[in-house]
């Protein structure tokens, strides 16, 4: 090895507190940018040849029935590649070891093979087999929620029959990655399950014999979705369609596609923040190098080293422990990622879920955190470089100290010695401190942004399950009822309150825009459900007109006040005009409210209802129960609390990780900030505090000095970090935002404190280990050696 | 770019005691130099001429701020005058390229410098390895470090040396390169009596063995006794060059 090499790794180790540091900044932004950077890969692909290997379908509908040889015109539309038809309804169902009903989803499959499109993964178990109407296949996290396998059996409600229900498989789907019943939003593994069952059982039951009411097809290679979309629309209008849509609004595909997005936007935001503290660290670790090796730079180049020799020997401090930042950094992404890939497990049901490393990734984070580094590195090594040897003998010239604006009279009569040092200090390198600040408060931010979605999700989970949704149960009706309903349903004992609402079908139209969606119409907005926005705000149904969400008038390009196209897809299909009352921000999905009379009324029946809120007596919630899961004309049944507390526990396992990853980055951050903020301080005034104890100073009294420095700038970045930490919730909001939910911008007090209290916590751990050092100071030798 | 190595073979024709006609190795013309400090003007040098011829042992001699220490920082490139020219065999120093700077450094120059400068990091022979890593003719730096005494203390590192080690280590390397202009800036000046005698010694040695051209600036008048040549600076300007009929031997010098 060569001198001027052993050099660089001798003061290396001499300097491994302060490289270290900025190793491990950059191991932590590698780390991310790796398992962020894989695990958007890995589910990507894992999808991509989910979709591919079992035939995910590109286009889909739902009908009311129509017959089974339309397919042959469906298989003419030019680019349609393949069609498959099914018969889906939602039922009750009876599960053993579950009190409350649960909602099945019966999905049709061939008995013979296996299906052209939207195929099974049969995980465990076997396909149905032929002439066996009761055997079924059922969806995995179900039976696995509910500790059921293939052998057992579970009994549905289907068109009004009790109906026996034997497994003989666990089956995965790529139409179900997300398995939520609909409505729902989040998923309730124990309460909505998927049951394939065979399409001759599923014709005889619900008597469509020759009939279908679900539609799926692919298209062929570079052919338009909207073109096909708008024949099927209108070959199928007449048999009650619901407007055909394609894969980007599947629900399934949706969550998927939005996890995607959200991982690709951590991708770009916190390795950036990791990066931009690692230039920083590097170039004050640096340039105090320099600063203090001036005389060595000048004997090397006096013995005739060239700029570029020394300018590399520089460089090597910053490229080193660069290096070593990205060995760990991805290492320890290569494991965070496949961790995280068996978190998406359980909330995404791949046949598999494959973790692919790919070296791409690594490659493209290595070098930038290379060349982050070269770029803190810059200004030290240029001043190496640029250094004359001739000046470079020569000590540094003092620092040019001038009364600074905090100089007054007043102050200095006032403060201690001390205190005004710490003071001067700071005013003479503003940008320093700021720097520093800056940085610190980067930390702040990332333990803010670590528990806004905690918070967000919180105040979500408030509005929606208390504050919004009063009621206990939701019955789903399979058809359209008439209001009367409702009196059998009130009849029952144990059922305090009800309030039924109708949900239709229709298409929207403003202008160019239009958009498929149902209107809700609501008996009220002051009982069991309510129209609150995301600050709490209680709005009232309008008296007149339809109210929607933000979101969708965004969508539309619609403002109160303006007249929208109402085209209703069933019934009558009537096209109405109807003016938009009013805006209110929602949390979740897309939705438009009005009145239950006037729905009615526009629609032009009798008046129908779909479903019922209910609130319950809970000492009869058995009996009730009971009841639900033999009530025929129930397709779906929701419990408001089952469904809150499987979200609750679903985010807090999933938040719980991801919160303490980013308070461990959050603590490696503001501990290599201070810390090296402190060692450079104590390597620069090591001669001045030295001077102070010859002089009588007590060790507590030098420690104050320079602890107190990075005391007051640790103070001053945790209200700064408050507000980086708030912009970047606001931004990180904004970007994961889409139509399925929107993050509200909440911070709970909790948020804060923590954030405060790690950062005290780092901040003095850092102080006590620079604290030992300065213990250690020997006096006499420091003041002998020449600055 | 090989212009100062191409010129070596003139130096063995050149006279070290003056006599005959030689050609000087190092010649000073005109050479000034003003610098700021803070907002005070320095005229460090003002219009030096001085030339050195091939063995010499010539002692600059000053008190602090006569401008030797900025002389020597001229000569062996580390900086350049404000006017003037200093000629290297004939080759025009002041009007060298950075690149061609480093070179003549890298070849020509040894430097001792008052305090040691060793890289604190690396160990006696590493110090003395540094250069002969990047020389193109060195001696063995084992070989340095015995001309100096030290081939006892070859892997201390400078913590671990007195002063006077340090310097001889210094001056090992300065030497390994074979340089054909060795500079000391205050060779002694952070040492005591005896160690500065041994430390001459060893320099002293160095030009009598290899036939040196051997700068030593200090501010010591007693040390002047052991040079071939003394040049007085006083202000920035030469207020005396004069030979000594005989040279001491460092081991006669008392200060």
């Amino acid at each position: 090895m060569k001198p001027l090499q052993r050099k660089l790794l001798r003061e290396l180790l001499r300097l491994k507190g302060q490289m270290l540091a900025v190793a491990a900044v950059v191991a932590c932004g590698i780390s991310v940018f790796v398992s962020m950077s894989n695990v958007q890969y890995s589910l990507e692909a894992s999808r991509a040849r989910y979709y591919s290997r079992f035939r995910f379908a590109d286009v889909f509908m739902q009908v009311k029935r129509a017959p089974e040889f339309y397919l042959e015109s469906v298989s003419r539309i030019p680019g349609v590649a393949s069609v498959n038809s099914r018969i889906v309804a939602d039922v009750t169902l009876d599960v053993p070891g579950l009190d409350e009903p649960a909602t099945g989803r019966l999905v049709s499959i061939p008995e013979y093979r296996t299906p052209v499109l939207n195929d099974l993964f049969i995980k465990s178990g076997r396909y149905i087999e032929p002439g066996k109407p009761e055997e079924v296949v059922v969806s995995k996290p179900f039976l696995e929620a509910n500790k059921l396998t293939p052998g057992d059996r579970i009994s549905a409600v289907i068109n009004g029959r009790k109906k026996d229900l034997l497994i003989v498989g666990m089956g995965l789907s790529p139409e179900y990655i997300y398995e939520v019943q609909p409505g729902a939003f989040f998923p309730d593994k124990r309460r909505f399950g998927i049951i394939w069952m065979s399409r001759r059982a599923l014709e005889s039951a619900f008597d469509m014999s020759g009939a279908f009411n679900d539609l799926s097809l692919t298209l062929a290679h570079g052919v338009s979705e909207k073109d096909v979309i708008m024949q099927l629309d209108n070959l199928f209008s007449r048999y009650g369609s619901l407007g055909a849509y394609g894969r980007s609004e599947q629900l399934s595909d949706r969550f998927i596609a939005d996890e995607i997005k959200q991982v690709g936007i951590q991708i770009t935001f916190l390795p950036a923040v990791f990066l931009a503290v690692a230039v920083f660290l590097l170039n004050i670790v640096l340039r105090r190098l320099v600063a203090t090796q001036r005389d060595q730079i000048a004997v090397l180049k006096a013995v005739g080293y060239s700029n570029e020799d020394v300018g590399l020997h520089y460089l090597g401090f910053a490229m080193i422990p660069t290096a070593v930042g990205s060995v760990v950094g991805t290492l320890l992404g290569a494991w965070l990622g496949k961790g995280l890939m068996n978190m998406y497990a359980d909330f995404y049901n791949f046949a598999e879920l494959v973790y692919t490393f790919r070296f791409e990734n690594v490659a493209l984070s290595v070098l930038l955190s290379f060349a982050a580094a070269f770029f803190g590195a810059l200004g030290a090594v240029r001043k190496a470089v640029i250094l004359p040897p001739a000046e470079a003998m020569r000590p540094d010239s003092p620092v040019l100290y001038k009364p600074g604006f905090l100089d007054s009279e007043a102050f200095r009569k006032k403060m201690p010695v001390s205190v005004r040092i710490i003071v001067r200090n700071l005013e003479r390198r503003p940008w320093k401190a700021a720097l520093s600040v800056l940085m610190i408060s980067l930390a702040v931010a990332i333990l803010i942004a670590g528990r806004y979605t905690y918070d967000s999700l919180d105040r979500m989970v408030q509005v929606e399950f208390t504050e919004k949704h009063r009621e206990d149960v939701t019955l789903i009706f399979n058809d359209p009822k008439p209001p009367s309903v409702s009196y059998n349903l009130a009849s029952l004992s144990g059922v305090l309150e009800l309030e039924y609402y109708r949900e239709e079908p229709v298409v929207m139209r403003f202008g160019h825009r239009f958009r498929r969606q149902s209107i809700k119409g609501m008996q009220s907005a002051r009982g069991l459900q309510r129209l609150v926005d995301k600050n709490g705000h209680h709005f009232d149904l309008p008296s007149d007109g339809i109210m929607l969400t933000s979101a969708l008038a965004t969508i539309l390009g619609v403002k109160p006040g303006d007249k929208l196209q109402i085209e209703f897809l069933q019934g009558r299909q009537l096209h109405r005009e109807l003016l938009v009352s009013g805006t209110i921000d929602e949390f979740l999905g897309l939705s438009a409210y009005m009145n239950l009379n006037q729905l009615n009324h526009l629609a032009g029946d009798g008046g129908v209802v779909n479903a019922a809120y209910l609130r319950i007596d809970k000492s009869k919630a058995g009996e009730l129960y009971t009841t639900f899961k033999k009530m025929p004309g129930v397709a779906g049944i929701m419990m408001l609390k089952a469904l809150q507390e499987s979200f609750e526990d679903l985010i807090s396992k999933s938040m719980t990780t991801s919160t303490l990853i980013l308070t461990s980055f959050a603590c490696v951050l503001a501990f290599a900030v201070v810390y090296n903020g402190a060692r450079i301080s104590l390597s620069e005034r090591a001669r001045e505090l030295s001077s102070l104890r010859v002089l009588g100073m007590s060790q507590s009294e030098i420690s104050f000095i320079l602890l107190g420095e990075q005391a007051l700038l640790t103070l001053c970045a945790i209200p700064v970090g408050f507000m980086i930490g708030i912009a970047l919730c606001a931004l990180l909001a904004r970007a994961l935002s889409s139509e399925l939910y929107r993050l509200p911008l909440v911070f709970s007090a909790f948020n804060f404190l923590f954030a405060i209290a790690v950062i005290l916590i780092v901040s003095a751990v850092s102080g006590l280990v620079i604290k030992k050092r300065l213990a250690g100071l020997d006096l006499v030798e420091v003041l002998k050696t020449r600055e | 770019m090989n212009a100062f190595k191409l010129q070596k073979g003139a130096l063995m024709l050149d006279n070290p005691s003056g006599k005959g006609n030689p050609q000087p190795v190092l010649r000073i013309s005109n050479l000034s130099k003003i610098y700021m400090m803070g907002e005070v003007r320095v005229d460090a040098l003002k219009h030096v001429s001085l030339d050195f011829y091939s063995g010499e042992l010539a002692v600059l001699l000053g008190a602090s701020g006569s401008g030797k220490s900025t002389l020597i920082n001229i000569i062996g490139g580390l900086d350049l005058p404000s006017s003037g020219n200093l000629f290297f065999h004939g080759r025009e120093i002041t009007a060298a390229t950075e690149a061609e700077l480093t070179l003549y450094r890298r070849r020509s120059i040894g430097f001792v410098f008052q305090f040691y400068n060793l890289i604190s990091s690396l160990s006696a022979l590493e110090n003395v390895q540094l250069v002969t890593e990047i020389a193109e003719n060195p001696m063995p730096a084992e070989e340095a470090l015995n001309l100096v005494g030290l081939s006892h203390r070859l892997n201390h590192f400078p913590a671990q040396l007195s002063g006077g080690e340090q310097q001889r280590v210094a001056i090992a390397r300065a030497v390994a390169k074979r340089p054909e202009l060795l500079l000391c800036d205050e060779p002694t000046g952070a040492l005591d009596f005896q160690t500065g005698k041994l430390v001459l010694d060893v320099i002293e040695k160095v030009n009598r063995e290899l036939g040196t051209t051997t700068l030593i600036i200090t501010h010591n008048a007693s040390i002047a006794g052991m040079a071939d040549r003394v040049v007085r600076l006083r202000s920035g300007e030469v207020s005396e060059d004069r030979r000594n009929p005989t040279r001491l031997s460092p081991s006669e010098l008392v200060w």
